[in-house]
């Protein structure tokens, strides 16, 4: 039982950054029918900009420190970040800290705006191309993408810790009653699971209770329909894709302290999105969102020493081996509609 | 000749004549001549233009012809080199058992997984095969250790079988005696010309696979290929079965990758699981779409140009620039060059996505068809108004999949 | 004893019965149309005939064997050729290719692995695809791309498709939607150069009274999934249920 509840608990925040990149899938794919291979590079920039925020706050200048002198006995010099020495050390540390959740701030204007670039710029001329070419093209631009910031940031992955208050484990299990010290879990992933948990309710809570997600709705579910109504359903996709853009970013932000930002991390969760977006159902937001926590626990079941030994290596193909069974099985995925990309 | 109209003989002995001369028309410079660093003529590169030439041939049998784009194709070429190297340690330094051996091997895994994976169509075939591929190399790495010796790679060790090395057999891969490494060098004036036994091995295989290629393009078969791209509901309602078709031109495709897979182990006896991985099944997709997919001629001159301008360009580096630009006054040089660096050197990756973006949006049909209309312009230019019927690259299909 | 017998077909799609107790036979060498109002199921019905639906009950021998649980590819070796609302061709192929394959797959079956044959060798296959277009006045057109045809001719390389298979039964949905005047009038006269040149049966959907009047041999009427009436031409120009069923609807 405490093995179970374990392995659950590790599932869920592999499953999180799962559903959250699958959403902004589903929803750049249900509402443009857009089939974009550049959303991983969306989550590895979200990373980025934790790291940005990191380096940011870290800025500092050099200043002579009176009380301390160096091993040759001149006064010691030290970097004094700029944050400390506007906030004072304890306020402006305790910012430096913190940089991971305050790239949040840094995350969603710049992701939202480079959405509304990539759609204008890029997007929006391959609504009606075939999907080989939208694959190619935002391939393409995932490779660019990802290449800018190689350049930038280099190849070695980057260390962004999470603030120190929530960087250590707790006994998850005393709190249910199980014996201490059987259910320990790091603080961190609790705090991204519920972090994904809110920006998964806010998505929905949006499409469903706003205007504009009414009318994305129905763009969803027969876009020649709303279009011939007369409203203006390009301007709200726009809208919509910035927002995928955004929900990719805020995982990728999120996500650093568990997995150390590196160029190439965006394509690796790209390729096990799709998986997830495929076994959820292309074009169901609910199924996105419950294949990408089921794959996630799924794959961390299969890594428990006990599975491995009966099934060797199953950890490491288990995803691609339960898409492959439902692909064939049932092609529209868990929740998936009829007719979706079935031409 | 060759069971060949006059026209695709014609063209299929200029390829010929082009792939043996290669050694002397990529070293256009002078060894002493600043330009030298753009020769292409040495061994290990011009084997890699055969062999990614090969594995993009086979790939556009699939994808240019039928229009299914797999995005699993390295785990062929990964299933080819292990085949060739496991035959160095068991049998001998001989490579034309593991080519064989290889070829059929990575038929039935093409059986196989095409087998389930086209049982679906469009985005979800392409999904279906990156799940297979990533599952082949992910078990390299893991379970399958045993076999393929994992993150090291497979490689021969001393104490190996190897029951059919003699005393006198060479210690690197060979066929019958023509060892793949040896190369006769020219000297003629200034320029520097290398024949390699390895690159004149794998450039007859090419032309052997070019010429299969192109009877495929031909023959009912291929157009059979080419009508299923177009309108698989015809194709049923006409009485024949698509899925036999798909599945033929997946293995052969599979085949060829193979293929190619066991030529690198061929000149080179190692086998890397990263081989296998998915970027490397992105790279032979994208040296079909920048030649021109559906094409014959398109995917080989994608992947002469994406392997030249990897070479190339990522030896490029700021001495290289410094040298270029110092003619310029200093503080101009630094920021042409600082312009220039992001792109060049390690940064050649970034160069490949920018140039397969624009590809991708302003020439669907790859170099080939960018040649064509240079071409067209040309002609019409020349004498003014005049039909332009001719068609250079002996395109099968005039136009195909330009999407507007 | 019909070429094509249908006995006792129900289809049903959730709550809506889209096909009740439906019985039909056609002749050979005959025209047979189906006419009904709007959602009678003749878009079923048809679908039904060549593999794309399996019918709940009932039963459709073509030739003597039953099609029910074939593939449209093995219906269409049957001997059944089908003519789709818009048409279905090789958009990418030229003409010529286009008229070519149905010719292989009559030749070759269902698949053939001839990779090393070669088209352009195959004479007594392309004479027949020439002469097939010849046929159809489209053998200047033959290196055109399919796509590039106007409607009209695409229509034209349809049928020319399926007649090149030398089809037991032709199959028409619609052929004349959403054409003008001028295109349908030479579709008519195409089908009717059809009929007098060659044995063949067809079985003809359509809206257009004008092109049912001026080819059928027999007309069976359908409303709400049921045959109505079923008799030769000038019967059922006068008939009142059929009127009542056109009528009633168109006014209602």
């Amino acid at each position: 039982m405490e093995a179970i509840i374990l392995q659950i608990l590790n599932g869920l925040d592999k499953g999180s950054a799962y559903a959250l990149i699958a959403l902004g899938l589903t929803l750049i794919f249900g509402t443009l029918g857009v089939v974009n291979f550049a959303h991983g590079a969306l989550f590895m920039i979200g990373a980025f900009c934790a790291v940005i925020m990191q380096r940011l706050l870290g800025l500092s200048f050099e200043m002579v420190d009176e009380t301390k002198t160096d091993f040759l006995g001149n006064p010691l010099k030290v970097q004094v970040p700029y944050v400390e020495s506007w906030f004072g050390p304890e306020l402006g540390g305790a910012i430096i800290n913190w940089s991971v959740p305050l790239g949040i701030a840094l995350a969603i204007p710049v992701m939202i705006v480079l959405g509304f670039v990539m759609e204008r710029g890029l997007i929006k001329h391959f609504y009606k191309r075939p999907h080989a070419d939208q694959i190619l093209v935002t391939f393409g631009l995932a490779i660019v993408l990802q290449e800018i910031i190689k350049y930038f940031f280099g190849a070695n992955p980057i260390q962004t810790g999470a603030p120190d208050m929530l960087s250590g484990s707790f006994d998850f299990g005393t709190m249910l009653g199980f014996d201490p010290n059987v259910i320990i879990y790091p603080l961190w992933r609790l705090v991204y699971f519920l972090f994904a948990l809110f920006i998964i309710a806010g998505v929905f809570a949006f499409l469903q209770f706003t205007t504009f997600g009414m009318v994305v709705r129905a763009g969803m579910a027969d876009r020649e329909t709303v279009g011939l109504l007369g409203i203006d359903i390009d301007r709200r996709f726009t809208i919509m894709f910035g927002l995928a853009a955004a929900v990719a970013g805020l995982a990728g932000v999120m996500y650093t302290p568990i997995l150390a930002p590196n160029y190439h991390m965006g394509m690796d969760f790209l390729v096990l999105s799709f998986v997830v977006v495929v076994v959820g159902g292309m074009g169901s937001l609910p199924g996105a969102v419950a294949a990408g926590f089921l794959l996630g626990i799924l794959q961390s079941f299969a890594s428990m020493n006990e599975i491995k030994s009966i099934i060797p290596g199953i950890d490491q193909v288990i995803i691609y081996l339960v898409a492959i069974v439902i692909l064939l099985t049932r092609p529209r995925g868990l929740m998936g509609r009829k007719g979706v990309m079935e031409d | 000749m060759f069971g060949l109209s006059a026209k695709d003989t014609r063209f299929l002995l200029i390829v010929v004549f082009l792939t043996l001369a290669t050694p002397i028309l990529l070293q256009p410079f002078p060894e002493t001549s600043s330009l030298a660093q753009f020769n292409a003529g040495y061994p290990d590169l011009m084997q890699k233009f055969a062999i990614f030439g090969i594995f993009a041939i086979g790939f556009n049998i699939l994808f240019g012809l039928t229009g299914y784009l797999s995005f699993g194709h390295a785990a062929f070429l990964g299933v080819g080199s292990y085949t060739v190297v496991w035959m160095y340690k068991l049998l001998g330094y001989n490579v034309l058992p593991g080519l064989v051996l290889a070829v059929i091997i990575s038929a039935l895994f093409a059986l196989l997984i095409g087998f389930i994976s086209l049982r679906r169509s469009g985005i979800y075939f392409s999904i279906l095969t990156l799940a297979f591929a990533q599952m082949s190399y992910n078990l390299a790495y893991s379970v399958l250790t045993p076999i393929t010796n994992g993150e090291t790679g497979l490689q021969v060790y001393s104490n190996d079988p190897q029951i059919l090395m003699g005393e006198n057999s060479p210690t690197s891969p060979h066929l019958f005696g023509l060892v793949m490494r040896d190369s006769v060098q020219v000297d003629v004036g200034g320029w520097l010309f290398t024949f390699n036994i390895g690159y004149y091995f794998c450039a007859i295989i090419a032309i052997l696979a070019f010429y299969i290629s192109l009877r495929i393009f031909r023959s009912p078969f291929g157009m059979m290929l080419r009508a299923i791209k177009t309108n698989q509901t015809r194709m049923n309602y006409t009485g024949l079965n698509s899925r036999p078709y798909t599945l033929a031109a997946f293995v052969i495709s599979g085949m060829y990758a193979g293929l190619a897979g066991g030529l690198l182990a061929s000149m080179d006896p190692l086998a890397g699981a990263e081989r296998m991985q998915w970027t490397a099944s992105g790279e032979v997709v994208l040296m079909t779409i920048l030649g021109g997919a559906g094409t014959l001629m398109g995917p080989v001159l994608g992947a002469g140009f994406i392997k030249y301008c990897e070479n190339i360009f990522s030896k490029i580096n700021d001495g290289v620039l410094h040298g270029w630009f110092a003619f310029m006054p200093d503080g101009l040089e630094d920021f042409v060059i600082a312009l220039i660096h992001p792109f060049v050197g390690k940064g050649w990756h970034l160069t490949l996505g920018i140039l397969f973006m624009l590809v991708v949006i302003f020439l669907p049909g790859g170099l080939v068809e960018g040649g064509q209309r240079l071409a067209r312009l040309f002609r019409r230019k020349r004498k003014a108004g005049g039909p332009s019927r001719k068609d250079p690259e002996h395109r099968p299909n005039p136009e195909p999949h330009v999407a507007e | 004893m019909g070429i094509l017998e249908v006995k006792g077909v129900n289809k049903r799609f959730g709550g809506l019965q889209a096909l009740g107790d439906v019985n039909l036979s056609v002749k050979e060498n005959t025209v047979h149309a189906i006419i009904g109002p709007n959602g009678a199921g003749k878009s079923t019905l048809l679908n039904c005939l060549v593999g794309k639906l399996i019918p709940d009950t009932g039963s459709v021998m073509f030739d003597g064997q039953s099609v029910l649980g074939r593939k449209p590819h093995e219906i269409n070796q049957m001997g059944i050729s089908r003519v789709f609302q818009t048409p279905e061709i090789f958009g990418d192929l030229t003409v010529l290719e286009n008229v070519l394959i149905p010719c292989f797959a009559k030749r070759d079956g269902a698949f053939r692995m001839h990779a090393f044959e070669t088209v352009a060798h195959e004479k007594e296959i392309v004479d027949r695809a020439m002469h097939m277009l010849d046929d159809v006045n489209m053998a200047d057109k033959k290196d055109m791309h399919a796509s590039s045809l106007s409607r009209g001719d695409k229509r034209r390389l349809e049928m020319a498709m399926c007649l090149v298979q030398e089809p037991k039964l032709l199959l028409l949905d619609e052929p004349t939607a959403g054409m003008a005047r001028a295109d349908t009038n030479n579709t008519i006269d195409l089908l009717k150069h059809i009929k007098a040149t060659r044995d063949i049966t067809m079985a003809i959907i359509e809206h257009d009274m004008h092109v049912v009047f001026s080819l059928a041999d027999r007309i069976t009427v359908l409303a709400q999934g049921t045959p109505l009436v079923e008799d030769v031409p000038e019967k059922i120009k006068g008939h009142p249920k059929v009127q009542e069923a056109y009528l009633g609807q168109a006014h209602g």
